[in-house]
């Protein structure tokens, strides 16, 4: 009873990238399934930054993304189902389906899950205070302003300073909001320089290594106080923008029997980008949030060759070796590694983060026999990419080692 | 601003009964005398019903099992479920039978099951039974290898705590009941009938029921009535774990209860979650029930401590509450025959089972006044949606346009219903209780922006600026 090869969930840029991909390798039945009512996934709201400048060779923004990937995607033959959420994957190639039309099993041979990541909410940092009104995600708050013009406050405190709290704070600006503070639990901005200049340029109060001791005000937020040592500050504002701290949206596999990764929130995968059931793929942000459009474009088209290079042979059975790491390394991407010598591989590298800033030596050992190392002073805001060795592929144990030295 | 809704109120503006705080006590007790035949009006001085205790607990319909003997509170928490027992199904209000286990970690505490069970037989609460260790784990798997024994409570069960009173007051409406949101009572003077002065304007009734929770003391005493107890707030909060917790705890875990508190429970909700808490925290404000970071990490602790795989569930949603809890421990019911007055007050920790049994008590203190009610010929038949995982949602038949909050599976029928309700909500707290969009384990990233658009103009409190991005731009 397949309805498909292969079933993608999402469609936003890796979602699309995997279908594309796909399609020009000649897999014929591809089925695009996404939940809200057009493609783009997290694309589709930002209107100002660059997308889209190294899959399309221009520069789109926000929802023309979007269409773009939209365009693209009719033109390459997917059947693409957009309003149409998935509620479960199951074995054997099952989704479950909800969509205007009632409920639905469908199967494929193959199921590709590119669902993306969100920023956590005031929960889920167990945020203190009252439960006001005016605590958004940046998220949000782009969605309510790109989408129906809505502006939930005039004076928020951004608290973050992540790539994406830049982006916030640009958003803001454009809409005639004007944020009073942007601050930082961490002791340094966490994007790089020189975004980090930008709020200063715009005489924005910075404060870092500040927390958020209470929110105060009903209905809507008319104080958020700060804490630094013994200090505390109150900032008079009316909402609290809550940017970054991405988390996958990575609920189908947490309610599964597949389950999720501690280190990253998502699935664990191969380096074909395969999880513990070797029907079932992913690949985008819901791996490791977060990473650009641009690259969760290029993770999608890499997964959707090595799926349809799978296709092409009877589905894996070797068992994954997990990929073990010494702290202060947050995760290592991919999890897994499978003893197979398919050569259609999706992941050329680890992708590595660490948790706070470090010096010191990181090592990579199989069986116990160094393959690599490199000296340096690590970032928690940077992505670190390690080769993949072939021969990784065949080892029993493989370790990433971390010696710090100040 | 008063009900939207057109109803009929009282030719000579006069009501036999007006009730003071639309909580679970207020609208059960609206509903109660509405159905007797009374003239009713039910004033909130909140945006929406429930906006105090009721809006916040652990939706436990208790069987009384640990009541205090003999007490009022075990007869009404016992008369209040079995109403509840009785009309749910009618009234579209779900049930979700998970029982309890009570759980002891230690040898102390293993001795005191033997006395909870005693005390729950002699509370007439018949299905309890001891369980060993293994027992125990092998009705819940996830329980620690800690765990010493336990004592299964059968019949406390989960409910949807803010459908329940809607449908209550939906009721009461039907029956031609008046509410008055956003109107709060300032002061009442009795001299055979009551002239009532509110925020919005003055009433008159025949008598009046004082179900203001939090603010109980306070009342009665703008109602000129003698001080008889005074409100204490005891802060309960909550941390909420994601939808994949529910499957591994499906009964509620409840500890050894001490003198103050039943203690940390692990309870799943009819919505399909996992609640861990509450906190009993004593504290003077009666109008904050803040958040604190450490207390929610400690209740995560102690979760994982008791079912070591809830460590690794996402927190969904944090919440606190107010218990109105007074300088004693009993409910504080009195009755005024000559001022016409009745006070349902201090109902601490158990009023969403027991507001059907205060609602039926309410009424038979008031038979004692001597004006009788003439019941209505008939009763209107009213269901309130439903929003629980355990019954058919909306989302799962056809037609029903599309889903807006993907976390709870909200439909955009269900919304549109909510807003054109007889009683739709009045701020956006109740629209989330009514609907539970943006209430699952994204808080509203994606359905947010989307939801603040549907409900645009719908509510007196809007935020600061949700007049559109255009326009006086600083
Ligand atoms: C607020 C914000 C600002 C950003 N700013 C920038 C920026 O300035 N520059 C930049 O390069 N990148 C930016 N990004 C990141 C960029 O948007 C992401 O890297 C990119 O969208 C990730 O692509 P993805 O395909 O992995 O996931 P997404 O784009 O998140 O797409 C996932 C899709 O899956 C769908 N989906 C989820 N669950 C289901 C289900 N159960 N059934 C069906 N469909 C489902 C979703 O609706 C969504 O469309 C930003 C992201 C956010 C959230
Ligand atoms: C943390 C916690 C957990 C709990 N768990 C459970 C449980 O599992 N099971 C259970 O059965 N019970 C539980 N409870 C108890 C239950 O929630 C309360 O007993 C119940 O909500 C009390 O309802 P009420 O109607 O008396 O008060 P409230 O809900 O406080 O209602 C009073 C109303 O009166 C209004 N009001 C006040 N003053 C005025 C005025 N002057 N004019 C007009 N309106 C006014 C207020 O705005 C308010 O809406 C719990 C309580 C808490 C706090």
């Amino acid at each position: 009873m397949t309805t498909a090869d292969v079933i993608i969930i999402g469609g936003g840029p890796s979602g699309v990238a995997a279908g594309l991909t796909l399609r020009k390798q000649g897999v014929p039945r591809v089925v695009l399934l996404e939940r809200e009512a057009e493609l783009g996934g997290a694309t589709r709201h930002c209107a100002h930054s660059p997308f889209g400048m190294r899959e399309f060779g221009r520069v789109y923004f926000g929802a023309a993304y979007g269409r773009r990937l939209a365009r693209a995607a009719h033109k390459a033959g997917l059947d693409i189902r957009t309003g149409h959420a998935v509620t479960a994957v199951q074995p054997h190639g099952v989704v479950q389906v909800v969509s205007a039309q009632g409920l639905q099993t469908l199967q494929a041979r193959r199921i590709l899950v590119m669902t993306g990541a969100r920023e956590r909410s005031r929960a889920a940092r167990l945020l203190p205070g009252d439960r006001p009104q005016g605590v958004i995600t940046t998220g949000t708050l782009q969605a309510s302003l790109a989408f129906h013009g809505l502006r939930p406050f005039r004076r928020p405190v951004i608290l973050g300073t992540e790539l994406v709290s830049f982006s916030a704070l640009l958003t803001c600006l454009t809409h005639g909001i004007r944020p009073v503070a942007m601050i930082e639990t961490a002791p340094a901005p966490l994007a790089r320089w020189p975004l980090r200049l930008f709020p200063r340029l715009m005489g924005i109060p910075l404060l870092c290594g500040v927390e958020v001791s209470d929110i105060l005000g009903t209905p809507n937020v008319n104080e958020v106080t700060v804490r630094k040592g013994g200090a505390t500050r109150a900032l008079a504002c009316d909402g609290l923008l809550l940017t970054g701290r991405f988390t996958p949206e990575s609920a189908l596999f947490l309610q599964s029997d597949i389950g999720v990764e501690p280190a990253t929130s998502g699935p664990a995968i191969d380096q074909y980008g395969r999880t513990h059931d070797p029907l079932i793929f992913a690949g985008g942000n819901i791996l490791r949030a977060i990473e650009t459009g641009g690259w969760a474009f290029r993770e999608g088209r890499a997964v959707g060759a090595a799926v349809a290079d799978d296709l092409r042979q009877s589905p894996e059975t070797a068992p994954p070796v997990p990929v073990t790491f010494d702290a202060p390394l947050r995760l290592v991407v991919p999890s897994l590694l499978r003893r197979s010598t398919r050569p259609q591989r999706a992941f050329p590298s680890f992708q590595l983060r660490f948790d706070r800033a470090a010096r010191g030596v990181l090592r990579l050992t199989l069986d116990g026999e160094e393959v690599w190392r490199k000296r340096g002073a690590w970032r928690p805001e940077r992505r670190v990419l390690v080769p993949l060795p072939p021969q990784a592929t065949q080892a029993e144990h493989v370790h990433f080692h971390f010696d710090e030295r100040s | 601003m008063s009900n939207p809704v057109p109803h009929e109120s009282s030719p000579d503006g006069f009501y036999d009964v007006a009730i003071i705080g639309a909580g679970v006590v207020g609208c059960a007790v609206a509903r109660r005398f509405a159905l007797a035949g009374a003239r009713v009006v039910l004033i909130e001085k909140g945006t929406d019903i429930l906006s105090g205790a009721s809006k916040a607990n652990s939706a436990i319909l208790h069987t009384g099992f640990d009541a205090p003997p003999d007490s009022l509170e075990l007869e009404l928490v016992r008369k209040g479920r079995e109403e509840y027992l009785s009309i749910h199904r009618e009234l579209g209000l779900s049930l979700v039978r998970t029982g309890a286990l009570v759980c002891a970690w230690s040898a102390g505490e293993h001795e005191s099951l033997h006395g909870i069970e005693q005390q729950a037989h002699a509370n007439g609460v018949q299905a309890v039974r001891p369980l060993s260790a293994a027992q125990a784990r092998a009705l819940v798997p996830a329980l620690s290898s800690r765990l010493v024994a336990a004592l299964e409570v059968e019949g406390e069960h989960v409910i949807d705590p803010w459908s329940a009173p809607l449908a209550y007051v939906t009721q009461a409406m039907a029956l031609g009941a008046t509410v008055l949101r956003a109107t709060e009572l300032l002061h009442g003077t009795f001299d055979g009938t009551w002239t009532l002065q509110t925020s919005t304007g003055t009433l008159r009734a025949g008598a009046v029921i004082n179900c203001a929770g939090l603010y109980g003391d306070r009342v009665d005493r703008c109602l000129e009535l003698p001080e008889r107890f005074e409100i204490r707030p005891r802060k309960g909060q909550f941390v909420v774990l994601d939808k994949a917790a529910f499957r591994h705890v499906p009964r509620i875990i409840l500890p050894v209860p001490t003198a103050i508190t039943k203690g940390i429970v692990i309870c799943p909700t009819a919505f399909g979650n996992v609640l861990i808490g509450p906190t009993a925290e004593e504290q003077p404000d009666r109008t904050r029930a803040s958040l604190e970071t450490d207390t929610l990490e400690a209740l995560l602790q102690r979760g994982a401590e008791l079912l070591p795989i809830l460590r690794t569930m996402p927190v969904s949603a944090t919440y606190a509450g107010l218990r109105p809890a007074t300088e004693q421990k009993a409910y504080r019911v009195y009755s005024a025959p000559a001022q016409r007055a009745i006070t349902l007050g201090g109902i601490r920790s158990t009023g969403l089972s027991a507001a059907l049994g205060l609602a039926a008590h309410a009424l038979h203190l008031y038979e004692r006044f001597g004006t009788p009610l003439t019941p209505p010929p008939g009763i209107p038949d009213i269901r309130v949606p439903n929003l629980t995982e355990t019954e058919e949602r909306d989302w799962q038949r056809a037609d029903h346009g599309e889903i807006i909050c993907h976390c709870e599976r909200v439909t955009r029928r269900e919304i549109e219903a909510a807003l054109a309700s007889p009683l739709p909500p009045g701020d956006p707290g109740g629209f989330k209780r009514r609907t539970r969009a943006g209430m699952g384990r994204c808080q509203g990233f994606y359905c947010g922006a989307r939801v603040a658009e549907m409900t645009q103009g719908c509510f007196s409190n809007p935020p600061p600026a949700a007049t559109g991005s255009q326009g006086d731009t600083p």
